[in-house]
């Protein structure tokens, strides 16, 4: 992960010759994120609450009116479960390159990496082809007879997940496939001639010990789909509007850009506590230290 | 027991491993009697962990059979087999404590909570690890990890005790100790051990009886002593120890069980025949190791012994490695203790060399065969 194996090795007699080189390291991407990050998103934060004067008038509006409290908890619920099914798809994905032979996994890594090759909106669109009514799914699943007419792949839940799901998985499969390479295979061996089934050696040491690729890819998914805009907008319905969207509504259309910092105010500072609850139920420490 | 394995309690039979074009294995007969502490010796490449690897039941032989206690075991998975692994790299499950790493075992066979701390306890203290039960592996020395190592391996009563190079990662003071104590256990348990390792010390140290592999094969087994006095072949001569290796041929004398050694290069010198299997007449390979060759001055009367002189000299402590060349050009090495009265040539000195007929092994030459 990011913060492992950053230490360098420095001889004694020069540790503040280094300390002060590294320091200067920091500095442009410190520059860069103030300019960036820290001064927009300070104007945000005062936009929010100015509208001439100081108001808390944006933060009433935005608890009065259903549509955004459905707005967030829409993101929310999106979010949760592509990081959920990432989860799912990815862990055996990253399992197996773990454990495989190094040609196995060069090809797995290529199937893991070839969608990076495409922009999300071809990929969007791709998939809006390919689920529609008369696309390639409905197509087949007509031809075996499994169904009679049509079903309704498309803008709604089903495919909002498919589509994010697919973007999402290899930022779930590589912190995943980091953490188990590096877990010694003599573990398992060992824990097996203990006297553990397959099923317990993989319960009591591979997983316990793959718990840090987990929390990585968790969060990494779930911020990730946060953020989102593409293809929950294009492969969404009227039910799975997100803040994001609500967002750019507000900016592009209504032009009230104080509301928009006060959503997005609010996203953040939900993001955060949900970050910070879910990195000390896994354990930060356990998951960047060792 | 009963049967025609009785009293062997593991039985390698023609075992091969191939990997794709590559004999790991190949072919291997091997008898562990019930308590023996047998060790495979050998080169790294040679084929030692898949062996090992076989017996737990990580990996399946090609073909061969592998018996325990008289029952094959093929097909039974490694945590039926009962067989307690000491892997180089300790193999601790870094997110237990150490008393959890030993329990182990004993909560994958349900045993109760009040059997399992007792036991717990007392395989800790049998390793000297009394009260760090509570630590987590790496708040350990290598020393100490490879000792909660062999608690877990041993706390459930196995059958049988692998070892795959467990001493590898300690440095040498540490090592002997743990030699050591590995042989206390061993003696105090009675458990059947089959052990691994590339140091020949080691193994002429520890076990009971020695394999030598080389190529997957079985070069030689048996006694230490055996292997070290009574080589089988070229490469345990070359690979136990240190030893002289001359090329030459035996002429007969009139002497009963004795002959004379021709070197290609060199004088002729008796040796006796007991230890060969080579007829005279034959080309043949003479070895013999440093320590038994015995050197003095060349002013000495008479003519026993053979001309040369040393050519180079090495301190080493308790003794000195002497280079000597004979008259005729044929090098040997010498190692003789620094003791305070024996004859210590300088170099460049002319000497006599000594050798008896008795301390040399004579083997066939097999040139050209895989050695
Ligand atoms: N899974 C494998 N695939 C291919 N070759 C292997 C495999 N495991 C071991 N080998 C080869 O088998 C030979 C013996 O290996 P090993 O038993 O580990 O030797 P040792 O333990 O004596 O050093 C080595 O040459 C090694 O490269
Ligand atoms: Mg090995």
């Amino acid at each position: 992960m990011v913060m492992a194996g950053q230490r360098r090795p420095m001889g004694p007699g020069q540790a503040g010759f280094w300390r002060s080189r590294q320091g200067l390291l920091v500095l442009p991407p410190l520059i860069f994120y103030l300019l960036v990050y820290i001064y927009p998103l300070s104007r945000l934060w005062a936009w929010s609450f100015f509208d001439q004067h100081f108001t808390l008038e944006f933060y009433r509006e935005l608890f009065d009116e259903p549509a955004y409290f459905k707005a967030l908890t829409n993101t929310l619920e999106i979010s949760f479960l592509a990081a959920a099914l990432s989860l799912m798809l990815g862990y055996p994905m990253a399992y197996l390159m773990a454990t495989t032979s190094p040609r196995a996994r060069n090809v797995l890594m290529a199937f893991v990496l070839i969608p990076f090759w495409t922009s999300i909106l071809v990929r969007t669109f791709a998939w809006i082809v390919i689920l529609g009514k008369n696309g390639l799914v409905n197509h087949l699943l007509g031809r075996l007879g499994l169904i009679d007419e049509p079903a309704k792949l498309l803008f709604n839940m089903t495919s909002v997940q498919i589509g994010m799901v697919h973007v999402l998985l290899p930022f779930m499969v590589f912190p995943l496939y980091g953490v188990m390479s590096r877990i010694d295979p003599s573990l398992v061996r060992v824990a097996r001639s203990l006297g553990a089934s397959p099923r317990r050696a993989f319960l009591r040491v591979f997983l316990p010990l793959s718990l840090p690729g987990i929390g990585a890819g968790c969060v990494i998914t779930f911020l990730l789909a946060v953020g989102f805009y593409v293809t929950p907008a294009l492969l969404g319905g009227q039910g799975e509007i997100t803040l994001v969207m609500l967002i750019d509504m507000m900016v592009n259309t209504l032009l009230n850009w104080g509301l928009a910092a006060t959503l997005g105010i609010v996203l953040l500072v939900v993001v955060g506590i949900i970050f910070a609850v879910f990195s000390s139920l896994l354990g930060v420490e356990r998951v960047t230290g060792k | 027991m009963s049967g025609a394995n009785a009293g062997k309690w593991l039985v390698l039979e023609r075992v091969t491993k191939r990997y794709s074009n590559f004999l790991a294995v190949d072919g291997i007969d091997l008898e562990l009697r019930n308590g023996e502490f047998l060790t495979i010796l050998g080169p790294s490449g040679s084929g030692k962990t898949t062996t090992l690897m076989m017996v737990a039941g990580f990996t399946p032989p090609t073909s061969g059979s592998i018996l325990m206690n008289g029952r094959s075991i093929a097909g039974l998975a490694p945590e039926r087999r009962n067989i307690g692994v000491v892997f180089q790299n300790y193999a601790l499950f870094p997110h237990m404590s150490v008393a959890e790493n030993v329990a182990f075992p004993l909560k994958m066979r349900s045993e109760t909570r009040s059997i399992t701390s007792e036991r717990v306890a007392r395989a800790l203290d049998m390793v000297q690890l009394g009260g760090l039960g509570g630590r987590l592996p790496r708040q350990l020395s290598g020393g100490q990890q490879q000792r909660v190592a062999l608690a877990r391996a041993l706390v459930f009563g196995p059958d049988l005790l692998l070892m795959d190079e467990p001493l590898g990662a300690l440095d040498k003071n540490l090592r002997e100790q743990m030699q050591f104590e590995l042989k206390r256990l061993h003696v105090n348990l009675g458990i059947t051990v089959l052990y691994v390792t590339h140091d020949q010390e080691e193994a002429l140290t520890m076990a009971d009886r020695v394999a030598l592999m080389n190529r997957g094969r079985i070069e030689q087994i048996g006694p230490a002593e055996t292997l070290y006095e009574r080589p089988a072949n070229r490469f345990v001569a070359e690979f136990v120890g240190e030893s002289n290796i001359l090329s030459g041929v035996l002429e007969p004398t009139h002497e009963a069980g004795r002959a004379w050694f021709v070197p290609a290069r060199g004088p002729r010198f008796l040796v006796s025949l007991d230890r060969s299997e080579t007829p005279p007449g034959e080309d043949c390979l003479l070895v013999v190791r440093p320590e038994k060759l015995s050197l003095g001055p060349a002013a000495d009367a008479g003519d026993e012994g053979l001309r040369g002189r040393v050519t180079q000299l090495v301190y080493v402590g308790d003794f000195t490695r002497y280079r000597v060349e004979l008259d005729g050009g044929l090098v040997l090495t010498l190692k003789r203790p620094n003791s305070t009265r024996s004859f210590r040539p300088a170099e460049g000195e002319a000497v006599r060399l000594f050798l008896d007929p008795d301390d040399v092994c004579i083997l066939r030459d097999r040139k050209g065969e895989r050695t």
